[in-house]
């Protein structure tokens, strides 16, 4: 399709400047690799990589919301706790933890609904306190529910047949499958008609409206799917837990952290979070043991590129190369 | 007679809330922008009046007429560098900036004062209360911070309508470019807009932490909410709005808790989200102020 677009001139339009192939064959790769990563790698890097993708789980979600969507949530830790608790719920009620996680990023879905007509009525700022306020309403209903562990929580049920190895091996791979998913899903959505008209709203909003783009109803659409997300997310990190505690899985850290790793990565752009996510890992490894100085530093540092690199690190590696490692667009290329 | 205390000490919680919220208010009407360190812009000038106030051998009461002018400069400085440079990008940016900003400060509390609650002691005052009758006590206190919230919504308003500098922040705030052409600097206007939010949320951190204990987290959780909830509940853009919206707030509060001390904070929350689906403009808001 894409050579009908311009006329052949001597140029063509294609969306890398690498062949095709080569993004099919090295997804290809890396999954195969991560997916055998805890038969390959020791335990310990087992399990930073499932916080690793947990993160990227995140940051890619809230990326989607605020690079995109133009919708800065303060509140998204409120779904990852409902993840946590719809998955508690469901394994409470006898289904395997496991099986269920795709119900709980459901469930967190469903309720994003209803809420996103709420939170619809303010903008900016406002609309940013207002999630928080979401999700702390969110938490204080939760904690008041003791079939659910009120204050103090429960542990995750139908994980005790597994053998320890059984179990960090299946969390992980949980936990990375999700990850797959939610990128994956990602990029193909970014690419799509949908994709199209979130990067107009990216750029221009009134731009966006004007040329007829539905820009009310692709943000309720984004919301939801970052609610979704991060419910799953919230039900791997109730797995990988494997104990469900409203401190832990409401935790506005949660919050911190996706939103650091995008900026510092580059927001709205699809590399950026991952960039971010690793990022912060390096700085986390390194600063092991120094308690909270890892956040302030991070905090620091993405502020600093808010101010004064705002497209991030990606963004400056793109603006300095032209080079798009998942090109959603598309760009002329002289034959 | 148990309703009327219920009411009467939601009343005198909303004086807080009244305090906390007027200097958000500002803020947004004069730069359309919100600060998400606010809150914990109140929790290190409550830090300050624990920790530092002591160290000038006074009174510890005296800590307000230290402390809340040392803020207002805080808040001009950091207007005229963090902020405006955050304005200057984008709306989205100085989200972003001022979130960084309170995590920054939280964790840093954190990592300094650990997180056990603080409290500023100012001695047998704050015992003294008024008891109406068998069931009715008045905190002197917080009848004091009611009065002062009230107060200082006064002096605001009279300050906005009747002063130059208050018709510029006006002017600037309806206009910017016509102002600036009429030959206003904005940024300094600004600066000035800053240095009376972050010292009246500096008052009104000083007096949560005479009231209750202040942790590095109170800031965002509970500060910040609560202003937000009484700018919304009252009506964006309305200074009296902001002080009706936080007495509702504060009794919505009181009665949640009547019921059990875990809803207090739901309470609140419900009000607020009940005011958000039937009448988003707030109960003295005007429609306009939304978008």
């Amino acid at each position: 399709m894409s050579a009908t677009l311009v006329p052949d001139v001597g140029r063509t339009v294609v969306r890398a400047n690498y062949h095709p192939a080569m993004l099919v064959g090295g997804t290809v790769v890396v999954a195969a690799f991560f997916s055998a990563a805890p038969w390959i790698l020791p335990a310990a890097w087992v399990s930073v990589l499932n916080n690793f993708f947990l993160l990227l789980i995140l940051a890619t979600m809230w990326n989607l919301l605020a690079g995109y969507a133009g919708m800065v949530s303060i509140g998204q830790q409120g779904f990852i706790g409902l993840g946590s608790y719809a998955l508690l719920y469901l394994a409470l009620k006898g289904m395997n933890p496991f099986a269920a996680i795709p119900l709980a990023a459901l469930i967190a879905g469903v309720i994003a609904v209803p809420v996103t007509f709420l939170l619809f009525r303010l903008r900016g700022g406002y609309f940013s306190v207002a999630t928080w306020v979401v999700a702390d309403s969110a938490m204080l209903v939760i904690l008041s529910i003791s079939y659910l562990g009120g204050g103090t929580g429960r542990p995750m049920p139908g994980l005790t047949s597994l053998s320890p190895t059984e179990y960090n091996h299946d969390s992980y791979l949980a936990t990375w499958l999700t990850a797959l998913v939610v990128s994956v899903g990602t990029y193909l959505l970014l690419r799509s008609r949908l994709g199209l008209v979130l990067a107009s709203m990216r750029d221009s909003e009134t731009a966006a409206r004007s040329s007829g783009a539905k820009v009310t109803s692709t943000r309720r659409w984004i919301f939801v799917i970052a609610a979704m997300g991060c419910g799953a997310a919230g039900a791997v990190l109730a797995i990988s837990q494997p104990f469900v505690q409203p401190g832990n899985a409401f935790n506005i850290n949660w919050l911190a952290e996706m939103l650091f790793a995008t900026i510092i990565g580059g927001i709205g752009t699809v590399e950026g979070p991952i960039i971010g996510t690793i990022v912060y890992f390096v700085l986390y490894q390194t600063l092991q043991g120094l308690g909270a100085w890892y956040l302030i530093i991070f905090g620091a540092l993405a502020v600093a590129v808010a101010l004064w690199q705002p497209g991030g690190v990606w963004g400056l590696v793109r603006d300095k190369t032209r080079f798009e490692l998942l090109p959603v667009g598309y760009r002329v290329r002289e034959k | 007679m148990t309703w009327t205390n219920v009411l009467v000490q939601g009343i005198l919680f909303g004086g807080f809330y009244a305090l906390f919220a007027c200097g958000l208010s500002l803020l947004f009407g004069v730069m359309r922008i919100i600060n998400l360190a606010h809150g914990d812009i109140a929790v290190v000038a409550g830090y300050t009046a624990v920790f530092l106030v002591p160290h000038l051998h006074i009174a510890e009461v005296w800590g307000f007429v230290v402390v809340v002018p040392i803020f207002a400069l805080v808040g001009y400085v950091l207007q005229r560098t963090l902020l405006q440079a955050a304005l200057d990008r984008s709306p989205l940016t100085t989200l972003l900036v001022t979130f960084g900003l309170s995590v920054l400060i939280e964790n840093l509390l954190l990592e300094i004062y650990t997180a056990n609650g603080q409290s500023v002691n100012i001695g047998s005052l704050i015992g003294n209360s008024w008891q109406v009758n068998s069931v009715i006590y008045v905190s002197w206190f917080q009848l004091v911070v009611l009065i002062v919230a009230v107060a200082v919504l006064g002096v605001l308003q009279v300050y906005l309508s009747k002063t130059s500098t208050g018709r510029l922040i006006r002017a600037v705030s309806d206009d910017r470019e016509a102002a600036q052409i009429c030959g206003a600097n904005y940024r300094h206007i600004f600066g000035i807009a800053a240095a009376i939010a972050v010292a009246t949320v500096a008052l009104a951190g000083i007096s949560y932490g005479i009231l209750t204990e202040l942790t590095p987290t109170t800031g965002g959780s509970q500060v910040l909410l609560y202003a937000f909830e009484a700018v919304v509940i009252g009506g964006i853009g309305s200074l009296w709005g902001t002080l009706i919206g936080g007495i509702l707030l504060g009794v919505a509060q009181q009665i949640g808790a009547h019921y059990n001390p875990a809803y207090q904070v739901l309470a609140g929350h419900l009000l607020f989200l009940a005011i958000l689906a039937l009448r988003p403009q707030g109960l003295f808001g005007k429609k306009e102020a939304l978008t």
